[in-house]
């Protein structure tokens, strides 16, 4: 560990860092702009000078950027010198000449690094006395406002989106003080990460257009550490609300998970939990009318009460998208033999499937952090940037490993950026894709194939093939599929932590056995092997420890034995089965009891409807596709009847009398109940800090200091002063008042610190720069490897896809934005939805005679549907794309057989 | 006096062709160093000789070109590049070498290249340089078909391509890095160093950028030898001759190759016939726009690189501006800053946003709307856009002339103010 020494005062500071990360990391302040923890150092913006010094005896020093400076033994620098600070405060004064004076009016206000900056360098008096040059801003599409004046030039914005993110379509124009950042022209942001800009941009050039629609000043919101429920990746998030309205999503630092950065399906996803559809009171179906009324909530939980006391004549359908205590609780409700996840019976296989490999194989189950790591990386059958997003961010970090590498041995820092792309240019480490059709890593990879998703399973036994002979062969394999198998495999030994991920989006349980496989030979080699499995919502994984049965089988059972009621957890089953099974299902059974928090197809048959919370208004537990267990803490609670779904179970089931849930008030208490009684989960485990927790006997505030008008902000409606609501599940307070230090890692519901408003506060929360947040990463891995264990392979290899004559296989094709339920219902998602399609490739088409323009009939399992086409060059030939689960095009069952009837104009 | 640099030059200023070139000894330094030079011989060779680079750095060439890593181990391809993109406010001292001895020029490069290894090369030249590219086409042409390029060089083993590059035409590109990045396609930044061109250059690649000047230096130190090379200059330090010109209100503007360490006094009043008649020297710039002027006083300076430097200006490019009694310094130095505030590339703070502050101040003084303030913003910004503080030297290059005529020429900026106008207009 080297000692340099600032001021003439020593530290310790850790190997290969530059001065400025080294003296962040210490907990100092020193001002800075270009520098990003995520993105490196380029000298560009000269905001943190100090003064080196060669050695004791040098009394004069030199002026040297910190960011590009290495942290070596004996560095001697002063931050204090008065022409380090005098410099600083210019560097100030010059970004500050065009910068227009809107701070009351800019929404990056009260969170803005420059507005921080300024203030920590001591510019204060302006002597520019001419005008200011202005810049004309560009609609950039629903997601992101661009207010140009604002903009410092500290490219940050084009090297995250260009360097960092792979976007094409964010530039750097013109010259001088006239530096442009934008699209050429007009458009919306064509990257799925472009939501980032918001808090890579120090100031308000890029700032969060939904935030706008319903705008609150950082300091005025309550807010809570939260989990994003859009994906299975379980990226950290935190929950802004005021006035009882979620107003945005910010990033919360995780080291291990998301980093700095969200999707866009992630940060923008939120609106839904505001929207008009929302249930929120419990309502009962009119016999006579059909329709439905307000009953009472006891009323409400009297009557399933009543329909629940023969526990044989009720099933459970949970939800992948519910939490562990709400899925518990329904499954303590009805039994774990008439307990359902909620998913399919296919995914419920392949998600069960996934736990196993992961849990009793030798391979690591690896997260996001592990997957940006690796540095060879085989993908089989997943689309990452559009079934799990953040994972196709961290696998394009990922392919820069082995160059980076190179760069470092050729005595370049990693940190200093521009000069590692410069020597590196366009050289990648090893990617496979090995996917339908084509997607947006193709450009980072090494090679690509694209093939029926049986196909898929094949090349990826064979990668398992070359790597372990005693794995299956795989029969009758084209020869330029065998050798880039080949290269494949041999780069995955050769590589030092060897990634491989398939996942579930195709439904294929042969391409996650082969990865398995993979995963699995390379341990054999002698490889600490990393396996990631994608799973499709925010807790099928913990689903899978719940180990309920498929949808398809508590159908059947509805239909078979004398069941009357069936409860249905926070799920739209309309979108998971086709509209025959849901009619017969709903024929099968007299009762649907229903609680969800938005209006669906479920919710309208529903007989009795309850409200249940968002992940913005309730707490509750989720296991990702790592196998990690992490909380999500309620952001506001309002005056409704919305409660979690398993407080509402937790009344019937003390009515009910079958179970003692009297100690069930807290969630701490659910969760427990949960470990001790399924055997899945093992032991005490603990996901995050329990209720009763505090620090020098105070509550974690859910809102910072200033926050404003807590005594005042409904005078309208009622003078009187409301205690806060009691929060009997989280140690945290629903107020500004509570312990105002740092709070710990898991309980984060805002990042500051003295004299850092913007995010950039977060340094001051991590050990150092780029590493775990103090205190440790938030979240708990419940699933580790079997390091010794070494499984048998899986032996049944797919045959070859064969094409049909007269019949195409249609297989799911994902979309960011659109396939999730709860995400597409947002207003700035469902404007990037595409409209529902049927994707061929272009010789299909032509062989059909279809034209660019033509519509086409579908016809699978006895629907039928009318699309447009989309040509998608290297979709195999007898195979045909559909999307997934849009908004008013789902419940199709995919992968399924269909026909093609013509253009029908 | 030995010309090396322009011996070969004819009055009509009409290139010779090939074969003429070769009949007055042209080639024959590549000749003999293929035949007799090991490349790391051959830098040593420039290295002792002093030659320094004549783009305006004065850095010693053969010194720059030992940290080119060679060997079997090293990185492939390696790349010279000519910096011909000569924007240097004043300066047109390469652009003589190309339009009027290419074959010299030309030959500068095949032996840098040969000395550092490289198997490919650039002529990264300004735009609107016409003439040079159409002479150096054809000479490229010519010694393409002779040899002197292509595969196996005269039998020597060694190859070389040479590709001419014409440049978007901005002023940062005379910077190496910007150039190499321009040269990659990529915005015309200058990029941070280390690392060094000669590691991690074009495509990361090592690569010796140098400016045409100091490649046609290197034929002559190869056929005279290192003595030759001293005895021709003035200069204690510095060898060889110089391209010293003279722009301004002179009698004679022109260029002309001197010895090393000629004086200023020498080049402006015998070789460019001293002021016009009924105007004074009142200063002059001695290597284009980005140098500190030099005054009366200095006109016995030996104009070489370490003796320029000893007084607070730099050789530069060894172009002169001269500026006469007549014309308003403010007016002058104003000018100046407008083309480096514009020339900015735009990366770093100080430069982007600083320059351009201090051409409004100007433009207000020379306008009559100056105040006495204005002179500490000035002063501030002369020091802190200084070396050192910027990411490339464009700004610190910019105020020079800005802190060196306030020094001189305060009395005139403080006229303007309390005048609240131009005297000169």
């Amino acid at each position: 560990m080297p000692t340099i020494y600032i001021d003439d005062n020593p530290y310790e500071v850790k190997e290969g860092k530059n001065l400025l990360d080294a003296v962040l990391s210490l907990g100092e302040d020193l001002p800075y702009f270009c520098w990003h923890p995520d993105l490196g150092s380029v000298g560009a913006c000269r905001q943190c000078a100090v003064i080196q010094f060669q050695d004791e005896e040098d009394e004069q020093g030199r002026l040297v950027m910190a960011c590009m400076t290495p942290a070596s033994e004996g560095t001697r620098i002063s931050i204090q010198h008065p022409d380090a600070s005098q410099f600083r405060e210019n560097v100030i004064e010059w970004l500050m000449v065009n910068h227009p004076h809107d701070c009351p009016v800019c929404d990056e206000g009260g969170e803005c690094h420059l507005q921080d900056m300024t203030v920590m360098s001591g510019h204060n008096y302006r002597d520019f006395r001419f005008k200011k040059r202005t810049h004309r801003n560009q609609d950039l599409g629903p997601f992101i406002n661009h207010e140009m004046n604002r903009c410092i030039a500290c490219y940050r914005c084009v090297r995250y989106y260009r360097d960092y993110a792979g976007g094409g379509d964010l530039q750097a124009f013109a010259a001088h003080d006239h530096v442009y950042f934008g699209r050429h022209e007009d458009g919306v942001l064509e990257s799925e990460f472009s939501g980032n800009l918001v808090e890579v941009c120090p100031t308000g050039v890029f700032t969060d257009k939904t935030l706008k629609r319903h705008y609150t000043r950082k300091w005025d919101l309550q807010s809570a550490p939260s989990i994003c429920n859009h994906c299975g990746l379980g990226c950290n998030t935190i929950a802004g609300e005021r006035y009882g309205t979620l107003r945005r999503i910010l990033n919360r630092y995780n080291s291990s998970v998301n980093g700095s950065f969200l999707c866009d399906r992630g940060r923008f996803g939120y609106e839904f939990v505001n929207d008009d559809a929302r249930i929120l009171t419990p309502v009962m179906k009119n016999v006579e009318t059909r329709q439905f009324e307000e009953v009472s909530e006891d009323d409400a939980v009297a009557k399933i009460a009543e329909l629940t006391r023969d526990k044989n004549s009720v099933i459970g359908i949970g939800s992948p998208r519910a939490s562990l205590e709400s899925n518990f609780a329904l499954r303590t409700l009805v039994g774990s033999n008439r307990y359902s996840s909620g998913m399919s019976n296919a995914e419920t296989e392949l998600v069960n499937l996934s736990r196993q490999i992961l849990n009793d194989g030798p391979a690591h189950s690896a997260s996001l952090k592990d997957v940006e790591k690796s540095d060879a990386v085989l993908v089989l059958g997943e689309d990452l940037t559009n079934t799990a997003p953040m994972m196709a961010l961290a696998v394009r970090q990922a392919v820069r490993n082995q160059p980076v590498e190179k760069a470092k041995q050729a005595g370049i820092p990693e940190w200093n950026d521009n000069a590692v792309r410069e020597l590196i240019q366009d050289e990648k480490g090893p990617l496979y894709l090995a996917t339908p059709t084509n997607t947006k890593l193709d450009d980072v990879a090494t090679k690509t194939y694209n093939a029926a998703p049986q196909d898929l399973a094949r090349f990826g036994f064979a990668v398992a093939q070359f790597l372990a002979e005693e794995s299956p062969k795989v029969i009758g394999l084209d020869e330029d599929v065998k050798s880039m198998a080949k290269s494949a495999a041999d780069a995955l030994k050769n590589a030092k932590r060897p990634l491989v991920i398939s996942g579930t989006s195709l439904l294929n349980k042969s391409l996650i056995q082969s990865a398995a496989n993979v995963a699995w030979s390379l341990c054999a080699n002698g490889k600490k092997a990393e396996i990631a499995l994608t799973v499709p919502e925010a807790n099928s994984m913990g689903m899978s420890f719940l180990e309920g049965q498929g949808i398809e089988s508590a159908f059947e059972r509805a239909a078979s034995d004398d069941i009357k009621t069936a409860i249905i957890l926070e799920n739209d089953l309309t979108r998971r089965v086709d509209s025959k099974a849901w009619n017969q299902f709903l024929k099968n059974v007299e009762n649907i009891v229903v609680i969800d928090h938005l209006e669906n197809e479920t919710t309208a048959a529903a007989d009795i409807l309850l409200p249940a919370g968002t992940f913005a208004d309730s707490d509750g537990t989720l296991i990702n596709n790592e196998g990690r267990a992490q909380r999500f803490f309620q952001a506001f609670e309002d005056d409704s009847a919305v409660q979690e779904s398993w407080r509402w179970l937790q009344g019937v089931l003390d009515l009910g009398k079958d179970t003692d849930v009297s100690d069930w008030y807290s969630l701490d208490n659910v969760f427990s109940a949960m470990t001790k009684s399924v055997d899945t989960f093992k032991g005490d485990i603990v996901v995050a800090p329990d209720a009763k927790f505090r620090i020098n006997d105070q509550k974690i505030p859910r809102s910072p200091y200033r926050y404003s008008g807590r005594t005042a902000m409904k005078a309208n409606v009622d003078i009187h002063v409301h205690k806060p609501p009691q929060d009997p599940d989280s140690p945290l307070s629903f107020s500004m008042e509570g312990y105002s230090g740092k709070q710990p890692s898991g309980l984060t519901s805002f990042f500051w610190s003295p004299g850092w408003n913007s995010v950039q506060s977060t340094n001051k929360y991590k050990n150092e720069v780029g590493g775990e947040l103090r205190g440790g990463d938030p979240g708990i891995r419940l699933i580790e490897p079997k390091r010794n264990a070494s499984p048998k392979y899986f032996t049944e290899v797919p045959e070859p896809f064969s094409p049909r004559e007269g019949e195409w296989l249609s297989i799911p094709l994902h979309h960011i934005f659109g396939s999730e339920e709860l995400s597409a219902k947002s207003f700035g998602l469902s404007k990037r939805a595409p409209e529902p399609y049927v994707a061929l490739n272009p010789s299909s088409a032509e062989k059909l005679g279809l034209q660019m323009e033509s519509r086409v009939s579908v016809k699978l399992d006895g629907t039928e549907h009318t699309l447009p086409i989309t040509l998608h060059e290297n979709l195999p030939d007898g195979v045909i794309g559909l999307p997934v689960g849009l908004p008013d095009f789902n419940g199709i069952p995919l992968p399924n057989w269909s026909k093609i009837s013509g253009a029908t104009e | 006096m030995d010309r090396p640099l322009t011996h070969h030059i004819q009055p009509d200023k009409q290139p010779l062709s090939l074969k003429k070139y070769e009949k007055q000894g042209g080639y024959q330094a590549v000749q003999k160093a293929l035949r007799d030079f090991d490349p790391v011989d051959l830098q040593n060779h420039v290295k002792e000789a002093g030659l320094k680079g004549r783009g305006g750095a004065g850095f010693n060439t053969g010194l720059k070109w030992s940290f080119v890593p060679m060997g079997d181990d090293a990185p492939r391809p390696k790349y010279l590049v000519a910096n011909a993109d000569e924007m240097e406010p004043g300066t047109f001292k390469d652009r003589l070498l190309m339009e009027s001895n290419p074959h010299l020029f030309l030959e500068g490069i095949i032996l840098s290249a040969y000395a550092i290894g490289a198997e490919k090369s650039y002529i990264f030249l300004r735009w609107a340089y016409h003439l040079s590219k159409k002479n150096l086409e054809k000479a490229i042409a010519g010694a393409y078909e002779n040899n002197y390029l292509g595969e196996n060089i005269q039998g020597s083993g060694f190859n070389l391509d040479l590709h001419i590059h014409i440049s978007a035409g901005r002023y940062i590109c005379g910077e190496e890095t910007a150039l190499l990045n321009a040269l990659e396609g990529k915005r015309a930044n200058p990029r941070a160093k280390p690392p060094f061109p000669q590691t991690s250059g074009l495509w990361g690649k090592p690569t010796i950028v140098q400016n045409v000047e100091t490649l046609a230096n290197v034929p002559g130190i190869v056929n005279n030898g290192i003595n030759w090379y001293k005895d021709i200059s003035n200069s204690e330090e510095d060898g060889g001759t110089k391209l010293y010109g003279v722009s301004g209100k002179v009698k004679n503007p022109g260029l002309w190759e001197l010895p090393m360490g000629t004086t200023s006094r020498e080049i402006i009043e015998e070789h460019a016939g001293g002021m016009q008649d009924g105007l004074k020297l009142n200063g002059w710039l001695p290597g284009g726009a980005s140098t500190d002027f030099m005054v009366e006083e200095h006109l016995d300076v030996p104009m070489d690189y370490g003796s320029v430097m000893e007084i607070g200006s730099r050789l530069g490019t060894g172009t002169m501006i001269v500026l006469d009694d007549q014309t308003c310094p403010v007016g002058m130095i104003e000018n100046l800053e407008h083309f480096f505030a514009q020339e900015s590339c735009g990366w770093c703070t100080p430069c982007r946003d600083g320059l351009p502050w201090t051409e409004k101040i100007l433009h207000a003084i020379e306008h009559g709307e100056g105040k006495m303030e204005d002179l500490d913003q000035l002063a501030r910004h002369s020091k802190w856009l200084g070396p050192g503080k910027t990411y490339c030297a464009l700004a610190p290059g910019a105020v020079e002339p800005l802190q060196s005529g306030l020094k001189y020429f305060r009395e005139d900026f403080e006229r303007h103010i309390n005048e609240q106008r131009c005297p000169w207009s």
